[in-house]
């Protein structure tokens, strides 16, 4: 689960983390009041959407007077933001954050994550902060170290300090920074906690100039901080309902919507699509519990999609049942009318009864004995 | 012979008088396993299934000589449940639950450095020896005794393959399913020393997907040590970076974990990659001939 920057830099703020001083505002005038609050004269604007790269796109504005300030809140909020985490279609800017400007001196990157290959959690740190970490990554590697995390006690905070070219009074003020971060990282149960940049300001301080915090779901049940901070208007509301039936759906931007058990299944569905030349409208793993109610939503959500051309059930039933399936797909029609061709391969558990189903209520499907077969109907149907 | 499982291997169930247990326990009985009894605490003495209910893992290693376990229960205990099998001295933990913390399992890695133990999973299928036992959640009578060794990172495409196999008349020594999550237990490399060992597997298919790195170590290690002929496919070529595909761990960030790079690793190391999941079972019979 993600959290806006704003909600990031409270949690860090409860850390102990020198973050710079910021309010919240939803419209202009607040904007004003909140930087004339803030006092000094300067101050950034910062758009707060569950998005990177806001920076590129004119979402973070540096301003020197009230007036700008206010221009900037009136530019951002309810503005579209493109940026290349947010997909073609953007997000809406609902909320501003007002920040007092800092004098900086130099800019770091400091993530933790946890680390597939250590199978522990680790800080990524580079000296190359404030740019985009992925293209650091790529042009220059060696500016980029990773620094596995098996005892905090005994982590080597100095070395870290080093590597980003640290001295004198900062490496102690860093080292109290490392733990504060790594203590945050396990008590929220975060999946990635990213400064980008940390910031060393004239005067010396080490501070937390942008943040971005990522909540581990699995871990959501004990942090009721966190889901409190969940904001759902920053979310897909086709994905948020499908979550509520415990499907797991993606929106994608192709025409043939897809209905698989499973996500490696869902997953080579997809590629499947694409080898034969089409492309998914969307991820669909029904999951291994499903029940009619879920099936029934599942369907109700392909046949409501406006750029679903066709739907492709591909179901290998193992704990899934393929009776349910078809229950679902004729309780789904009863308000949403099957106005798209549907290709279906219903196969393992009870695949006779649920095929007999369909057939029984007369739908005009097209059957497919495997998912070669399936996603080449389906492709030529669209055409 | 086979790897892990074999018909004698004493099996018991964690979450044993649970819905999914029970269903399962059920299903692992009716095909042959040697199931022993299972651990729900504060239910030890009765009788679930014809079998002894024990409160600890460690009193069924003790009454019933138990070696092997597999767990059903919720999320929030299942690290606990593993690693209480792992300390009562138990060969084989598969654990089936779906939705552990990330943080919970990096405890449980740790914990097992110590331990000989050999965890399978979590959020997985679990292993199944054809004919001989099996150990989670695959539907049984799709798996036929045979020539080839499967191991992947996802359920129903495991499936999907196994049915190849039967249908090709291959079947299989022994299927693992390693499962979905970012930290798990046993990896490729694990099941590709055990396959390569094993006289009964003379080939192996490989189910990877998008996300970290286990494909392209798997890929290196094929190339030094593994002489039998494998055959792979990885899940996710069309996945948008980014997003999460429904398993924790099958996500492209950074660039990194792509199907592409896992490909060209793979293919490298004499792998015969199949960009067509349907004829994996065809390939890996033109290889056994």
């Amino acid at each position: 689960m993600n959290i806006h920057e704003y909600q990031a830099k409270e949690i860090l703020k409860s850390f102990a983390v020198s973050v710079p001083k910021g309010c919240l505002a939803l419209t202009a005038d607040v904007a004003v009041k909140a930087a004339q609050s803030l006092g000094g004269s300067l101050w950034v604007v910062k758009a707060q959407i569950h998005a990177g790269g806001r920076g590129k796109v004119g979402g973070v504005r540096v301003c020197k007077s009230l007036d700008e300030v206010k221009a900037a809140a009136n530019a951002l909020l309810g503005s579209v933001l493109v940026t290349k985490q947010t997909g073609a279609a953007g997000k809406e800017v609902g909320k501003v954050y007002i920040e007092e400007g800092l004098d900086i001196a130099s800019e770091f990157y400091l993530s933790l994550l946890v680390d597939r290959e250590s199978e522990c959690v680790s800080f990524v740190m580079s000296s190359a902060g404030g740019m985009d970490i992925e293209e650091v990554a790529a042009k220059q590697p060696e500016k980029i170290a990773t620094f596995p995390i098996r005892d905090i006690n005994t982590c080597d905070t100095a070395k870290m300090a080093a590597f980003l070219g640290l001295d004198g009074d900062v490496v102690t003020q860093f080292d109290g920074l490392v733990r504060q971060l790594y203590q945050m990282f396990m008590n929220s149960d975060a999946a990635m906690l990213e400064l980008n940049p940390l910031v060393l300001t004239g005067a010396g301080n080490l501070v937390a100039l942008d943040a971005k915090f990522v909540a581990d779901d699995n871990a959501l049940y004990r942090q009721e901080a966190i889901v409190a901070m969940r904001d759902l208007s920053e979310e897909d509301p086709r994905e948020i309902e499908a979550a509520q039936f415990g499907l797991n759906y993606i929106q994608l931007d192709g025409n043939i919507g897809c209905m698989v058990n499973g996500a490696g299944l869902a997953m080579a569905t997809m590629d499947m699509i694409h080898m034969k030349g089409e492309e998914p409208a969307n991820f669909l793993d029904v999951g291994g519990g499903v029940t009619v109610p879920a099936v029934t939503e599942a369907f109700k959500l392909l046949f409501s999609d406006k750029h679903v051309k066709a739907v492709l059930v591909n179901i290998f039933g193992g704990i899934v049942r393929c009776d349910i399936i078809a229950q679902g797909l004729l309780e789904a029609i009863k308000t949403h009318p099957m106005n798209v061709p549907v290709v279906m391969r219903l196969v393992g558990t009870n695949e006779e009864a649920g095929q007999k189903l369909v057939k029984d209520a007369g739908l005009d499907v097209h059957w497919a004995d495997d998912l070669d077969e399936a996603a080449s109907i389906a492709v030529k149907v669209i055409k | 012979m086979s790897v892990l499982l074999n018909k004698n291997t004493r099996v018991i169930c964690q979450g044993f008088t649970g819905k999914q247990g029970t269903f399962h326990s059920e299903q692992m009985l009716a095909y042959g396993t040697t199931f022993v009894g299972g651990v729900t605490p504060t239910k030890g003495g009765q009788t679930h299934l014809d079998k002894p209910v024990f409160n600890t893992v460690r009193d069924a290693v003790n009454e019933e000589g138990a070696e092997a376990t597999v767990i059903f229960v919720p999320p929030r205990f299942a690290a606990a449940a593993i690693i209480e099998a792992a300390d009562a001295g138990l060969g084989l933990i598969v654990c089936i639950t779906e939705g552990i913390p990330v943080l919970d399992m990096l405890k449980v890695k740790e914990k097992l450095k110590d331990s000989d133990a050999v965890l399978i999973g979590p959020n997985c299928p679990g292993i199944i020896t054809p004919d001989e036992a099996k150990i989670g959640i695959m539907p049984a009578h799709i798996h036929k005794p045979g020539r080839v060794g499967v191991i992947s990172r996802s359920g129903t495409l495991t499936y999907e393959a196994v049915d190849q196999l039967t249908r090709t008349g291959l079947g299989q020594s022994t299927c693992i399913g390693m499962g979905g999550d970012p930290i798990h237990g046993m990896d490729f490399i694990d099941a590709l020393k055990l396959f390569e060992a094993d006289e009964q597997t003379e080939g192996v298919v490989m189910i990877g997907e998008i996300g970290g790195s286990d494909e392209e170590y798997a890929a290196e290690f094929i190339k030094k040590h593994i002489s039998k002929p494998v055959t792979a496919f990885i899940a996710g070529a069309t996945a948008p970076s980014g997003k999460r595909m429904g398993h924790a761990g099958a996500i492209i960030s950074g660039g990194k974990g792509t199907a592409e790079a896992k490909y060209e690793a793979l293919e490298e190391a004499g792998v015969a990659i199949e960009h067509n999941p349907t004829l994996l079972g065809q390939r890996m019979l033109a290889m056994l001939g």
